[in-house]
């Protein structure tokens, strides 16, 4: 849409999505845009897969957005990436983390995990513009690897920089784009024994993210 | 200020400003954080209660002692508590009483989609339906006022996507709402309702819905958005969201009361549109009262009746209707992912549930499940819960079926806090009538499923305080039952003894299975990943068959047998050595000796 931006955030529970969500949305309404948020929890804390859904705009209604209008999916987990590729416009910019966590169907019921080929090729088949981010092992590098949900919004705000997101919005969008805006959420969110780390997960996702994107 | 709050922060949030001083709930999911969030507040009580009956009285008590007073619960929590909100409804309050039901359309996490605006009509009371966060605080506001200006407990009704979703709020102060009595009120006439006081009470309560509808007509949750005329839609509720959303041009009649309604408003609205529909989420609770109007309104034939809405549901349903042109119609992109597997809730690595349900799939006994993480031993490879209802079912089915001659042992399964909820009764039916049902109480020592909630046996209040934790063996025991035995969750062997032999009793038993939650910090402080010893593994699977997510195939085969033997997730492993148990091969290591 030409004023709205529509995110998806798609994981397993226990990653993080909701903490990321959160700060998404809260990103949104600090740079004074509307914004909404909507998650389901419950049974997804037991293992299952956890979706939630983030919008910002000039005005938002639903916090719901259907299937097809997703402009930027956010996956945590590799399968769970290709399981909500049918809520992507076309074109949509695709960040997955490239974490692969199996289900209990696959180690105990013989359920097959796609390799990563057919990772990139299924996401590819709706958009040309998919980035896998090493939010696990960058966050296993920083000595915590619960900070791999901070790791990739720093990536996402890295890569909405480069986007033509919104044109509706104008310049109302840029404050929601300053890595600045993002820093000061995440300053909120996070106990503030673990913000220095959370912080340089941030900054690493973005020079992940940078570097990938001008190497490419 | 301007904050983002889920819709059940705002509810916490209305009910401070509106000067709650009392709240009482049983956790359920959407529902919980409405309580957690409020017991944080300064000046307020908050408490869990076994039941959302006990919760309901308890609040009417606090109304009736004129305290404004909120008790919240999932759907199915207002059944457990419908006995109480009838006669509340009769009696009517001093102080303001507000009763929140979260509704689950699509079923989350719930059993069933009812949809309880139509439990506010059935015991005549007005129903209140927020569509956003900031309509979720100013309606819990306003419903205090209505609680005490028409004499009558409101509904709020939330649904999940109500709860759940964030939106800004703009936050107010507190107002401090003095008690409106004094004195706890002697007024049998009006709070005990024998025959001859309640037939006085009935005409009263039906002439309050006449004034309350007739209040209805002005109440500012209830507006008209003008738009085109061409098409009118009545909406409530996040409804309300996609309406705007999908319908941007349309002539919107938002109803934040629906029950009872605003005939002249809704006649008004009818006459200025073309085509009226309802677009409300669930049963065609405001459509067959339009219908009944004598005005032509669609809503059911266009809109699902089963399931939530999305703006997507909405727009295509709306397109087959001829509501909006073929050209709004959003086609999905062209992507075939191929088959996927499966990522199912499961019980934790570490649960302390699992074991009793590898002994039971062993067993292969007829297994009468209840409401909790435990339902989980339904999920294969366990496939041992056979029956799941409502919450405290489990040991009422199983005693059913015993006595009615099921011809294999039955064997209930209930959680402690569940047990607390409505086990209690049903055991005790099991034991007055003698039925040798043997009943497993998994005690993980808090209330799992919603996110870890104190209960009558942790020892802590909601809010903080050290409380008396009751102990589960003497209470099952005084209710008369003879074997009760406590065992530690992780010992396999001595969960699968105690289980055959009960099983051969003629008497009702109970086992206690105890260990606290893998996730408490109890639980936590324990972990320590178990190893795989490959060369002794010969790839045999019995350890696939506990279901242990932090158990996984290796890319490493046997070499006689050709499988793939086991490997443990040393992330996600906690060390609880069920595994280790059960291993014919001892090709999994123990905990080292002074950590056992």
């Amino acid at each position: 849409m030409n004023d709205t931006i529509n995110f998806l955030l798609a994981g397993v529970g226990g990653q993080g999505t909701i903490l990321a969500s959160d700060v998404l949305v809260n990103v949104g309404l600090a740079a004074g845009l509307a914004a909404k948020q909507a998650e389901i929890h419950g049974m997804s804390q037991r293992g299952g897969d956890v979706v939630s859904h983030v919008r910002w705009g000039k005005a938002i209604y639903s916090p719901l957005a259907g299937a097809g209008e997703v402009d930027v999916l956010l996956a945590f987990e590799k399968v769970e990436a290709l399981r909500n590729l049918h809520y992507l416009r076309p074109g949509a910019l695709v960040v997955i983390n490239n974490e692969t966590i199996l289900p209990v169907t696959v180690t105990s019921s013989g359920q097959l995990y796609p390799d990563d080929a057919h990772v990139r090729a299924a996401a590819t088949q709706v958009t040309s513009r998919v980035e896998f981010i090493e939010g696990a092992a960058i966050a296993g590098r920083l000595g915590n690897a619960r900070v791999a949900n901070v790791v990739l919004l720093g990536a996402l705000s890295a890569l909405l920089a480069r986007e033509v997101l919104a044109p509706g919005l104008g310049p109302a969008l840029a404050p929601a784009l300053a890595a600045e805006t993002w820093l000061a959420i995440i300053a909120q969110r996070v106990p503030a024994k673990y913000l220095a780390l959370n912080q340089q997960a941030f900054q690493a996702g973005r020079e992940a993210a940078l570097q990938q994107v001008t190497s490419s | 200020m301007i904050c983002m709050l889920s819709g059940n922060e705002a509810v916490a949030r209305g009910a401070w400003e509106a000067g709650v001083a009392f709240a009482s709930a049983y956790p359920g999911t959407p529902s919980t954080e409405i309580l957690e969030n409020f017991a944080h507040f300064p000046n307020v009580y908050a408490e869990w209660a076994p039941n959302e009956k006990v919760a309901v009285d308890a609040a009417v008590g606090a109304a009736y002692a004129g305290r404004r007073a909120l008790t919240t619960m999932k759907h199915v929590g207002l059944n457990v508590a419908a006995d109480a909100l009838m006669y509340a409804a009769m009696t009517g309050i001093e102080g303001g009483l507000v009763i929140v039901s979260a509704d689950d359309p699509a079923m989350h996490s719930s059993q069933n989609e009812q949809d309880n605006r139509n439990l506010a009509r059935l015991a005549r009371i007005p129903c209140l339906e927020p569509s956003d966060s900031q309509e979720a605080k100013d309606l819990t506001i306003a419903a205090y006022e209505l609680s005490e200006r028409f004499d009558t407990p409101v509904l709020l009704r939330m649904t999940t996507r109500v709860c759940h979703s964030s939106s800004a709020v703009e936050l107010g102060e507190r107002v401090d709402v003095p008690p409106r009595v004094d004195k706890f009120p002697r007024n049998p006439a009006k709070y005990v309702m024998v025959p001859a006081n309640a037939r006085k009470r009935h005409p009263a309560i039906e002439q309050r819905m006449l004034d309350v509808a007739a209040a209805a007509e002005t109440f500012p949750f209830n507006r008209a958005e003008q738009g085109d005329r061409a098409l009118g839609i009545i909406t409530c509720g996040i409804a309300y969201q996609y309406a705007k959303e999908v319908f941007p041009s349309a002539s919107i009649l938002h109803l934040g009361m629906t029950w009872p309604l605003p005939e002249r408003l809704i006649r008004g609205f009818a006459a200025s549109v073309d085509r009226l529909i309802v677009l409300e989420e669930l049963d065609p609770f405001i459509e067959e009262a339009v219908r009944l109007l004598g005005i032509p309104a669609e809503g059911k034939t266009i809109f699902p009746l089963c399931g939530e809405f999305d703006p997507r549901v909405v727009r295509e349903c709306a397109v087959r209707a001829g509501l909006l042109p073929a050209s709004a119609h959003i086609p999905l992109a062209a992507c075939d992912p191929g088959p996927l597997p499966a990522r199912p809730p499961v019980l934790c690595p570490g649960c302390p549930h699992r074991s009793a349900f590898y002994v039971l799939s062993k067993l292969k006994v007829p297994v009468n499940g209840d409401i909790g993480c435990y339902t989980l031993g339904l999920v294969p490879p366990l496939n041992a819960i056979h029956t799941t209802g409502c919450m405290g079912a489990g040991i009422g089915v199983a005693h059913g079926a015993a006595k009615a001659g099921s011809p294999e042992k039955h064997v209930a399964v209930i959680g402690d806090s569940t047990f607390f909820h409505t086990g209690i009764p049903a055991l005790i039916n099991v034991v007055y009538n003698q039925s040798p049902v043997v009943t497993i109480i998994m005690d993980n020592r808090i209330t799992g499923m919603t996110g870890h909630q104190q209960n009558p046996g942790t020892g802590r209040t909601l809010q903080g305080q050290p409380a008396f934790a009751i102990e589960l063996e003497p209470l099952v025991r005084d209710l008369g039952i003879k074997h009760v035995k406590t065992v530690p969750a992780f010992e396999v062997e001595e969960i699968e003894t105690t289980l055959k032999q009960y099983l051969k009793l003629d008497e009702p038993a109970v086992l206690i299975t105890r260990e606290p939650c893998a996730l408490l910090p109890e639980g936590r402080k324990r972990w320590l990943p178990l190893e795989v010893i490959a060369e002794k593994c010969n790839g045999c699977t019995l350890c696939f068959r506990i279901g242990c997510p932090a158990i996984m195939k290796s890319s490493e085969l046997d070499e006689r047998t050709q499988r793939p033997k086991a490997l443990i997730d040393a992330a996600a492993c906690t060390g609880c050595e069920v595994c280790a148990q059960i291993c014919p091969r001892d090709a999994i290591t123990f905990r080292p000796e002074e950590e056992a």
